[in-house]
């Protein structure tokens, strides 16, 4: 039973991880199609404040990993040595550009910070996908679970689809997260870019599905079994459905909560189709790492648990109050500091 | 090089430039609420320009911290699979508890700190810098326990397979494995030297503006602040050092006699003045009375234990000296500030500013060298007694990609430096009253 909450408690801090800072990678995907230095600021100030509370979610999600379920944090880590690294690099990048952008008023000093600000945004999205879609495909681990692959396999073309997918869908929540942000003509033109991710988030995402029957067909077979697995398909396909039409309305607070329940739909959707396994051997599907070989002990689980629940519902509650103060049109004047 | 030395090199380079950061991040949040209380309870300008300009440093400062740290949290699954996988189910807990109860602290509130000015009342301003400090506190204390578990592990028992090969460490007690004999003193000992450094920090930078004659009301409050901060943190710093020493003479008896220098198991044993391998300056009993208060007591020297479990003896001898003379300067130099700022002295006393100003690393490199104790002290073991540095890297990472990711990481962290530095000699330089730079270009 703890084992299976703490397999959805990660799955569900990868899940807000997704939403919330794919908005802002989204938006770091996207500033450098701004037509005029001031648009591109205020593209900027959308995500300042908040994007690195943002990205605590994700440092959650690897200490929650570590302490429920040390080999499949140490395995997978390890076994994905320099992707890893890279992600590092990719994250130094977006906080170094998001935070010294504005310190000095010089063109030049600006453009250096939002190339830096896109190429970090960009190799983490995609980065997140080839991850996930590796996972979802099954890593070369032995018997004793040991990883026994390399980098370049790593680069396979399955899991490099994943990463565009992760790239389309963030970049479509960064747009629609946009919308809500900013105002006059450019809310029509980012609601028009927003129109278009769409378009090809679904034409990549119908791709990987199929793709991933071919790959991983087992991913599917609690599909054919139980019914109720089904929720997350629907929540999924109900969500990126109603998603054009609210934008099309106007309805720019629903259209990003769409984007939102699409990632979470998504997310659920693989995490429903590994359960237990959280990483899974493509040597031999029996030398997964799953939920109940590689976890930690149930004192841990059940310790981890306590301090979760006292926390997390803190930490929902002020992260509202910090969105609330935040809110609102950004206008391109305002002195920050 | 093996992948082994290469991991180790790494960890240390990483960790090592990391730990630049957060004891100001620490030390200057605690600066920030003093200032946010004064602020709310005189109405002042002066208050404001102290919070805005002190806010910004540290927001420069956090900045690379946070970049430098996420890296930290990502390597002991990269570096150090095999310790991950022997340690997780009681290392994993607290840095879990650390992004829970501290970065989401952190990161929330100084984004209104930063951004807030604006938009929310002074009291929400002042508590933001509240939950700022907490949060500092709160990951410091984390962070502690778990590198005190590798000093000192408690509350666990050894798990082994079918074979009786000891896997892993299993939690058994979890208020045991956090409150373990070390982490307390270790904890103190750490705020002290956070606080010290941000002592120094604000009151070199003040003291510049000083020697300038520029921006006087706000050096001179600044300046106050620093010196008083300077002598508690110092002062409770020695202290706590003392206590952390004789805890880890009881506690690690081999790293303390590494430490100490200490080579011959004796009565009445000598506390040796410089430290080996300088010259053997030695005051007799003196060591014994220091740890067990008895000037007769037997203290263990490295002769005690075998030969492979002994830390570098001389690396470890030599920062610990390094540590505490240079760390009772800086105490009696801030009492001689306090004494001159009792007798109103201190703001028009050249030498003594000068110096303070060039004295802003020294803080810095106390803090380092203190964490090359503790953690080279602590060699071979990973963790005491259970775990050999050498069982715990990652065997299947090729060196070859190890002396990369050294390359790259130290070329990104010269360039973060090097930013960081030249952003804070710029926000020196326009110093307090510098208008507020605008948010998104035009004006």
């Amino acid at each position: 039973m703890l084992n299976t909450i703490w397999f959805l408690l990660v799955a569900v801090l990868i899940t807000v991880y997704a939403i919330l800072d794919g908005f802002d990678l989204g938006v770091g995907n996207l500033h450098l199609f701004a037509k005029t230095e001031e648009e591109r600021g205020i593209f900027i100030k959308a995500v300042g404040p908040t994007w690195d509370g943002n990205e605590v979610w994700l440092i959650t999600g690897g200490g929650a990993l570590f302490a429920a379920f040390p080999p499949v944090y140490a395995t997978v880590f390890s076994g994905f040595y320099l992707a890893m690294m890279l992600v590092l690099v990719a994250l130094i990048m977006r906080a170094a550009a998001l935070e010294f952008r504005n310190k000095v008023e010089s063109p030049s000093w600006k453009r250096f910070f939002d190339k830096l600000f896109f190429l970090g945004s960009f190799l983490a999205s995609i980065l997140f996908g080839v991850a996930v879609g590796n996972l979802m495909r099954g890593i070369p681990i032995d018997q004793g679970g040991t990883f026994t692959g390399t980098f370049l396999g790593l680069l396979n073309p399955y899991s490099v689809f994943m990463g565009i997918l992760s790239l389309a869908m963030f970049t479509l929540q960064g747009a629609t997260y946009l919308t809500l942000r900013v105002g006059g003509g450019l809310r029509e033109r980012v609601s028009a870019w927003a129109m278009r991710l769409w378009a090809a988030f679904v034409v990549v995402y119908l791709t990987a599905a199929l793709w991933t029957f071919g790959v991983s067909p087992h991913l599917y077979h609690k599909y054919y079994a139980a019914k109720w697995h089904w929720v997350s398909i629907v929540l999924l396909v109900a969500a990126a459905a109603a998603l054009p039409v609210f934008l099309k309305k106007g309805k720019y607070a629903k259209a990003f909560a769409c984007s939102s329940l699409s990632i979470a739909g998504l997310t659920s959707t693989l995490a429903l189709a590994a359960f237990p396994m959280l990483a899974p051997s493509s040597t031999n599907l029996e030398f997964s790492l799953t939920a109940f070989n590689a976890s930690s002990t149930d004192l841990t689980l059940k310790t981890m648990l306590i301090l979760a629940l006292v926390g997390v519902p803190i930490v929902i509650a002020y992260t509202i109050y910090i969105y609330t103060v935040f809110k609102g049109k950004v206008d391109g004047t305002a002195t920050g500091y | 090089m093996d992948a082994l030395m290469l991991s180790r090199i790494q960890f240390g380079l990483t960790i090592g430039f990391h730990y630049i950061f957060p004891p100001l991040t620490i030390g200057l949040a605690g600066v920030l609420v003093i200032i946010g209380w004064m602020r709310l309870s005189r109405d002042e300008p002066l208050y404001d320009r102290m919070m805005r300009f002190w806010v910004k440093l540290f927001a420069i400062n956090f900045a690379i911290g946070v970049a430098t740290g996420i890296v930290m949290e990502f390597e002991f699954g990269t570096n150090w699979s095999n310790y991950s996988k022997f340690v997780g189910d009681i290392f994993g807990a607290p840095l879990a508890a650390e992004a829970i109860f501290s970065f989401f602290l952190e990161s929330s509130f100084l984004a209104i700190l930063v951004y807030g000015w604006d938009k929310v009342s002074k009291r929400v301003h002042f508590i933001s810098a509240c939950m700022v400090a907490l949060g500092s506190l709160l990951s410091a204390f984390w962070i502690i326990v778990a590198n005190s578990w590798q000093q000192t592990p408690a509350g666990f028992k050894l798990a082994t397979d079918a074979s009786g090969k000891v896997v892993r460490a299993e939690l058994t007690d979890f208020m045991a494995a956090v409150f373990n004999p070390s982490t307390m003193p270790r904890y103190v000992h750490a705020l002290a030297g956070a606080f010290t450094v941000a002592a120094f920090v604000v009151g070199g930078i003040s003291a510049w503006y000083l020697l300038k004659g520029i921006h006087l009301d706000f050096a001179k409050k600044s300046l106050a602040i620093a010196i008083i901060i300077g002598v508690v943190a110092t002062a409770g710093s020695a202290v706590v050092g003392d206590w952390h020493t004789r805890q880890v003479a009881r506690t690690q008896p081999e790293k303390f006699a590494a430490m100490e220098g200490l080579f011959k198991t004796q009565t009445g044993a000598p506390f040796l003045i410089l430290g080996y391998p300088l010259p053997d300056l030695g005051i007799n009993k003196l060591l014994s009375v220091m740890v067990y208060f008895d000037p007769n007591a037997e203290v263990k020297g490295l002769d005690a234990f075998p030969p492979e479990d002994l830390p570098p003896v001389m690396f470890t001898a030599m920062s610990f000296h390094a540590m505490i003379w240079p760390g009772v300067f800086c105490l009696l130099f801030m009492v001689y500030g306090a004494y001159l700022l009792w007798r109103g002295k201190l703001y028009g006393s050249t030498l003594y500013l000068k110096t303070l100003f060039w004295l802003i690393p020294l803080p810095y490199l106390l803090n380092e060298i203190g964490w090359f104790t503790a953690e080279i002290g602590r060699q071979p073991w990973a963790v005491y007694h259970l775990l050999r540095t050498a069982d715990g890297y990652s065997p299947t990472v090729p060196g070859g990609q190890i002396l990369f990711t050294i390359v790259l990481f130290s070329t990104i962290y010269i360039a973060l430096f090097a930013l960081g530095l030249f952003l804070v000699r710029r926000l020196v330089l326009a110093g307090p009253d510098a208008a507020p730079v605008r948010k998104g270009g035009k004006a």
